[in-house]
């Protein structure tokens, strides 16, 4: 499948500018990794990465992107977790890949960044709540990792989790969702070339409360599907369970694929509120993604499996 | 206020009307503070979102206040406080249109076909929606002569419709919470235990 760089995008609207002005330093990785104390936001690190996949619409500012947040380890209100999110530890970090594959490993969030090629891709990110931003993310196609712990034939679904870590993460401590946080995919949708395993944004390393170390990012569904801080990722032959969806199944499916013409059962979807506009905005199927990936869903009623 | 005993004298006029400025004031504190946030753009990423909602939490609250005023005016002897059931009654209204304006002009931006496909659609617009409706014949007869003209026992039995406006309130506040339904259910909370204090004070007096 074709995936085209956006052509009209300028250096400046992705990379910030100071960031770009002080390439050379961190230009190098090891280097770079020293600076983290330097940069602008308190442990963020600069990242090296290329350029990827893009929308050419103008990103949402990185204040809105990281003081909004749905993150309910952190707890309920979206400015809870840029509150609350700074007393996770990140590193150590380990990441779990196991289930119905040949080769499961358990692998260190250092070695994984440097093992996999990152690269930028600015997606559009709709919750299911009505409201959108474009994100410049940095990460790499979750498709890499799948394939290198070697899935067997009977690797139907991706399993995910959230680490369980309460005396960090205050909102655990209540069970307003069934915790650990879980998340699931279908193997192709998993696979699909526009499915990220973010580790960064705005050129440096997720904030706390965007889900560091490791989140995982698929632009055509609804915002939630996107789970942060993962520990563990399963292959299943069975579709895994999934956080919203066992607390309101029927708001809430596995799928969950960006759809106007299927509204949340107590409100519309039919159109979002880009953050920082003031006119809503029409909701696009597959959230604008639907040629790349309207084909995993060929022959599905979408409104039944919604 | 000052007078913790039962006053026999009526209070100075001047105190009067000072505690009844800072009644005026409480009251449109929440608003004042909602503008300033607004102008210094405190309102976060989403501000029409905040605005709404804040709008109409504050309408809900000051209605709970509303019901509470005639409980604690019993209850601390001083039936002077009933006084300013019209005072909050009528910034709880102020707030609920407001808060309405905000979600039809600004959110919808006075797409009307919209609006009607949201009350016929979403219950927890529906609800809101009629209990807006049901405040406004509250809110137009709060003057003085209303009562007059209407008569004490139609008018109480008119306001009476209060007790059906909150939970449709608070009901309403519930549907719309995604996942953490404690706020809603301690304004449905504080609702209880003012309604339970009039059952119980009811049959106390039969």
């Amino acid at each position: 499948m074709l995936i085209r760089n956006a052509p009209d995008l300028t250096e400046n609207e992705v990379t910030d500018h100071g960031l770009y002005l002080r390439r050379r330093e961190f230009i190098g990785g090891a280097a770079g990794l020293g600076l983290a104390g330097l940069a602008g936001t308190a442990g963020a690190a600069p990242l090296r990465y290329s350029r990827g996949f893009s929308t050419t619409e103008k990103p949402t500012p990185k204040d809105d992107v990281t003081t909004y947040n749905n993150f309910y380890e952190f707890g309920v209100d979206k400015g809870d977790p840029a509150e609350n999110a700074g007393r996770l530890t990140t590193r150590p970090w380990t990441v779990r890949i196991d289930g119905e594959c040949e080769a499961p490993r358990t692998v260190g969030i250092d070695d994984l960044i440097k093992a996999n090629k990152l690269e930028e891709r600015i997606y559009r990110m709709r919750c299911v709540e009505g409201w959108s931003m474009v994100i410049p993310w940095v990460g790499f196609p979750l498709k890499d990792l799948i394939a290198s712990v070697k899935p067997t034939s009977k690797a139907k679904y991706v399993a995910f989790e959230t680490l369980m870590r309460p005396s960090e993460m205050p909102g655990q401590a209540w069970n307003v969702l069934e915790w650990p946080y879980r998340e699931g995919l279908r193997i192709d949708e998993a696979t699909h070339p526009l499915t990220l395993m973010a580790v960064g944004l705005y050129g440096e390393t997720l904030p706390n409360q965007n889900g560091a170390p490791l989140r995982l990012v698929v632009p055509w569904k609804y915002g939630f599907k996107g789970i942060k801080s993962i520990v563990r990722i399963t292959l299943t032959e069975k579709q895994p369970r999934t956080a919203w969806n066992v607390s309101a199944p029927r708001e809430y499916g596995f799928y969950s694929n960006v759809n106007p013409a299927v509204d949340h059962p107590r409100w519309s979807q039919a159109s979002e509120r880009r953050i920082g506009e003031f006119r809503r905005r029409e909701t696009l199927p597959f959230n604008g993604y639907g040629q790349y990936v309207a084909d995993l869903y060929r022959g599905m009623d979408l409104k039944k499996n919604f | 206020m000052i007078g913790a005993k039962p006053a026999r004298k009526r209070p100075s006029k001047l105190l009067d009307n000072l505690v009844y400025g800072l009644v005026w004031l409480a009251c449109l504190a929440p608003l004042v503070w909602l503008a300033w946030r607004g102008f210094t753009g405190d309102l976060g990423a989403n501000p029409i979102e905040t605005l709404i909602r804040q709008l109409g939490v504050w309408g809900l609250r000051l209605l709970l206040v509303g019901l509470a005023i005639t409980p604690l005016a019993r209850i601390l002897r001083m039936p002077r406080l009933v006084r300013f059931r019209r005072t909050v009654g009528l910034f709880a209204f102020s707030y609920i249109v407001l808060h309405l304006f905000s979600y039809v002009g600004v959110d919808l931006f006075f797409d009307l076909g919209q609006l009607w496909k949201d009350i016929l659609k979403r219950p927890f617009i529906t609800l809101g929606m009629g209990a807006f409706l049901l405040l406004i014949p509250l809110a137009v007869t709060s003057t003085n002569g209303w009562v007059i003209r209407m008569g004490r026992a139609t008018w109480q039995r008119l306001h009476w419709l209060i007790y059906l406006i909150v939970p449709l309130g608070v009901a309403h506040y519930y549907l719309l919470v995604k996942a953490d339904h404690r706020p809603p259910l301690i304004y449905a909370a504080v609702f209880a235990v003012l309604m339970s204090w009039r059952i119980w004070d009811r049959v106390k007096r039969t």
